[in-house]
């Protein structure tokens, strides 16, 4: 059993800079940041090391942090500008029995992940979602098509800042 | 010399009378045996994570039931005991309780259907109307404490929106005899039936540590023969109250992890399920339901991320709160989700009717797969 | 019968036209019947009451479901191969009322009582064969294709047991008609095959189990012929949806279905012939007690009906009972163990009947 701060530590000894900062200001789990492009590098060593052997990811989820600037046109629009996104990964060891929470932020313009998918496999579909849903770019994952909404979907629905289209395949949407 | 022949691709749904509701199975097939297994869902979406966003906290809990229609009594427990985390509500006693014991009669009356479809799609139609008859015995208990039969929204956060019926704990004490019984019926007529095993057994087998890493929780997990059961392993509610065993696959007709294990778990969870049930019943305290219940919904700024032990598997809520009354993110760990992504390392390389067994052994409901 | 009516009415074409219309209308009407009790007990076995509305305990429900069925639209996919397509459900049903003529009701009336009787019946059979492999090529549907050619191969190697227990029965009874089968097992309910039948002596006693065995392999190869639950896999609708049948509506279907519960009774009535006497009554016949002699055709008909319903109520008992064999299975009880015991079967009954 390691708390997150240990783990905190023992990834940061192992990994400097790629490992950024540990939250633990908001309620209810501290939260461990890292680098989205070294993340899949840490979820190896998180799953293999002996003393943390994070063998199951209980979940992964896109998140839209709404942290864009707005800026009102003069036309009374509103248009949001840069921001980021992040995704939460929930890592719990079934063999040592404690879990962590990490959390990679990427850019919004270029949202762009290494995927863990070789390291838990759980996360294949769980990251198509988060791909559908926000468009963040997992790479290096296997089969990053559209999950949930059809192939041909405009835009990235979970996204703060999406509008509904008038038309999807010649039907109107809103009704 | 070894004839080649073409692949021939096998459009198994959306409208297929075993895939348990509108799921597509891209099947790769060479003659009666499976090459590989593409799943194709999405058709059920109804934009639930996008909608919790609009609405109040307390808003998301009738969608919550929408998920999966067959354990929506534990798809409420999941949500309210992580906003109540979030909160840090303390819940009285008679709730607790209540919740346990509301929960455990869903995880027997999914049970029940997920044996029952599964017999279904082994062809034995009749022990799929002698479940249903007694899980009828169930929703009528539900309906007399909530006035719902498959939509609850039971659980509000803090408390519960009614309290029992006064017949309840002689009814349910009722059916947890009549119920007993039923399950060797059950089990002389499908489970030790020759023919059965020979359809289950040894096959769609997944070995523990390749179900630890795909991600399977719940039956599927322990009937690779891991055992673990979040009601144990990681405790919520009042769990650690009672004595229950986690039943594990065992391997007793076939390998462990086939098919017949994992529906065998579910057999022996029955059992269980009913011993909670019993030890719950005698002791439910007094007192008000709704005297925790908050009267605004308002989460201090954080996140939370809970799971519960559904009948099909971890059920986990991650919320983040944004200190507002309506959530900023809602993500469902949905148990079919992760569940149905792994059939494609299941079912490789089994025949057709294989498949139909894998799938069912897996109890997937696409209602919480597409959300 | 074709030739006392063609006596009356002078003329053969007539005669064999009206000697057709007897099983046709007993088709037609136990299609009826059989449908009807097969939902009430399956619904019966399921703790649940089935049809209950139309007429008495729902006994017309099949009737207003045939008249639906007539009226519903008859649909043709713009891809199926027309011909074949539309061809196939008349091939089976044909295929299964031709069995029919063989079938001796009474000992007066048999639609033909050819000498070649249970040979012309597994002939005829291979017609449903054709008939299910053109109904599922030709509708152009891959479920269709499945179910045809796990039908094809399914109907084709369980004709092996089939014919060997048929061939040691021939050897049994020293004849293929089945009217004269039926008349060897006359008498009493030791008289009947699965007993022994005409044999006398220590043979009687030593052929008693290796007609039960025989019984059973015949058994087991007729629920796989007609497609029946634990074998019903060309239209296990879990899996292939409705097999071969997918693409059929109407009256089309309707064929299909009637061939299929025809084919029930007539694989049941030939377990009948072989095993329980064909019309013979167990306890002897009132006409000859009472001295009146158009009492016992009726009496036959009566008891040849009834043991042929009772082996179709226990097809239904087994398909709401069992669960579905798979494939690979299917074909390993038919060539593992269900040919090599027709075989020694075979010798064993050969053995006997030289003592």
């Amino acid at each position: 059993m390691k708390s997150p701060e240990e783990i905190f530590e023992i990834l940061k000894a192992e990994f400097q800079d790629a490992v950024v900062e540990i939250d633990s200001e908001l309620p209810v789990e501290p939260i461990i940041i890292v680098d989205p492009l070294a993340i899949n590098k840490i979820a190896q060593f998180l799953r293999v090391n002996e003393d943390l052997q994070f063998d199951s990811l209980m979940n992964l989820s896109g998140v839209d942090d709404a942290n864009g600037e707005k800026i009102t046109e003069e036309d009374g629009t509103v248009t949001i500008k840069g921001g980021t996104f992040s995704v939460y990964y929930h890592l719990h060891s079934t063999t040592i029995d404690h879990k962590v929470v990490l959390r990679v932020i990427t850019d919004k313009n270029k949202p762009e992940v290494e995927s863990v998918d070789p390291v838990w496999k759980a996360s294949t579909w769980h990251e198509r979602e988060a791909y559908d849903m926000y468009g963040i770019i997992f790479l290096n994952h296997p089969d990053l098509r559209r999950i949930l909404l059809p192939d041909d979907w405009d835009g990235y629905p979970l996204r703060k800042d999406y509008e509904n289209p008038e038309y999807y395949d010649g039907m109107k949407v809103p009704y | 010399m070894s004839l080649r022949t073409e692949e021939m691709v096998l459009n198994m749904g959306p409208q297929h009378p075993s895939t348990h509701g509108v799921l597509r199975l891209e099947l790769v097939l060479e003659g009666e045996v499976v090459h590989d297994v593409k799943p194709h869902i999405g058709y059920l979406h109804r934009c639930f994570e996008k909608h919790a966003e609009a609405m109040t906290y307390p808003q998301v809990i009738p969608y919550t039931d929408r998920m999966d229609y067959l354990a929506s009594m534990y798809n409420n427990f999941g949500y309210v005991e992580a906003i109540e985390k979030l909160m840090e509500i303390e819940i009285p006693e008679r709730v607790e309780y209540i919740r346990v014991i509301m929960g455990e009669l869903q995880r027997i009356a999914s049970h029940m259907v997920a044996l029952g479809t599964y017999g279904l799609d082994l062809g034995a139609f009749t022990p799929f109307l002698y479940l249903f008859r007694d899980r009828e015995k169930i929703l009528t208990l539900f309906e007399e404490t909530c006035g719902a039969r498959l939509l609850y929204n039971y659980m509000w956060v803090g408390g519960l929106s009614h309290d029992i019926h006064p017949d309840f704990v002689r009814k349910t004490k009722e059916f947890v005899d009549y119920f007993r019984p039923t399950i060797i019926e059950l089990n002389e007529l499908l489970t030790y039936n020759k023919i059965f095993i020979e359809r289950t057994a040894n096959i769609g087998i997944c070995p523990a540590k390749e179900a630890i890493n795909l991600g399977l929780t719940g039956p599927n997990l322990r009937g690779s023969g891991v055992k673990f059961d979040l009601r144990k392993n990681d405790p919520y509610s009042i769990y650690d109250r009672f004595d229950f065993e986690i039943p594990v696959g065992e391997g007793l007709v076939g390998t462990v992890g086939d098919c017949w294990d994992r529906y065998y778990v579910r057999i022996l969870e029955l059992e269980q399920s009913l011993r909670i049930i019993e030890q719950a019943i005698d002791q439910i305290p007094d007192g008000d339901v709704k005297s925790a219940v908050p009267r605004r919904v308002k989460p201090p700024k954080g996140h939370v991320y809970h799971r519960v032990e559904a009948p099909k598997g971890e059920l986990g809520y991650f919320i983040i709160s944004d200190g507002t009354v309506n959530p900023a993110r809602v993500k469902v760990r949905a148990p079919s989700f992760v569940s149905l992504s792994a059939i494609g390392e299941i079912a490789k390389g089994y025949l057709i009717a294989d498949v139909v067994a894998i799938l069912g052994s897996l109890d997937i409901v696409l209602g919480e797969i597409d959300r | 019968m074709q030739n006392y009516i063609s006596e009356i009415t002078g003329s053969d074409i007539i005669a064999f036209v009206l000697g057709t219309v007897p099983p046709l209308a007993f088709m037609v009407v136990f299609t009826l019947f059989a449908v009807w009790l097969e939902r009430k007990v399956s619904a019966h076995m399921q703790d649940r009451l089935g049809p209950m509305r139309v007429g008495w305990h729902g006994s017309l429900q099949t009737l207003a479901d045939f008249l639906k069925l007539l009226q519903k639209e008859d649909i043709v996919a713009s891809a199926t191969d027309k011909a074949l397509f539309n061809i196939a459900p008349y091939l089976v049903f044909v295929g299964t009322f031709l069995a029919y003529a063989m079938l001796p009701f009474t000992s007066i009336y048999i639609g033909s009582n050819a000498d070649v009787g249970i040979f012309f019946v597994l002939a005829v059979s291979g017609f449903v064969v054709a008939g299910l492999l053109m109904a599922g090529w030709g509708s152009n549907n891959k479920y269709s294709l499945y179910g045809a050619m796990r039908s094809a191969a399914q109907i084709v190697s369980y004709e092996i047991p089939t014919a060997l227990i048929v061939l040691t029965m021939i050897m049994v009874y020293g004849s293929m008609s089945l009217n004269d089968i039926s008349v060897q097992q006359a008498g009493f309910i030791w008289d009947w095959g699965i007993f022994g039948g005409a044999l006398t002596g220590i043979a009687k006693f030593l052929i008693i189990p290796f007609m039960l065995i025989a019984f059973i392999i015949l058994f087991i190869s007729s629920l796989a012929e007609t497609n029946r639950t634990p074998f019903d896999l060309p239209e296990s609708e879990s899996e292939l949806v409705a097999g071969f049948s997918t693409e059929y509506s109407g009256v089309k279907f309707a064929m299909f279905f009637l061939a299929e519960f025809a084919n029930m009774f007539l694989v049941s009535s030939i377990l009948v012939v072989f095993f329980f006497g064909g019309y013979q009554s167990p306890i002897g016949y009132l006409g000859h007690l009472l001295g009146i002699d158009w009492l016992v055709p009726i009496e036959q008909t009566f008891w040849f009906i009834a043991k042929g319903l009772f082996f179709v109520f226990v097809q239904m008992w087994l398909r709401w009972t069992l669960p579905r064999v798979r494939v690979d299975q299917l074909m390993a009880i038919c060539w593992k163990y269900l040919i090599p015991y027709a075989f020694f079967n075979l010798l064993i009954v050969g053995l006997i009947l030289l003592i």
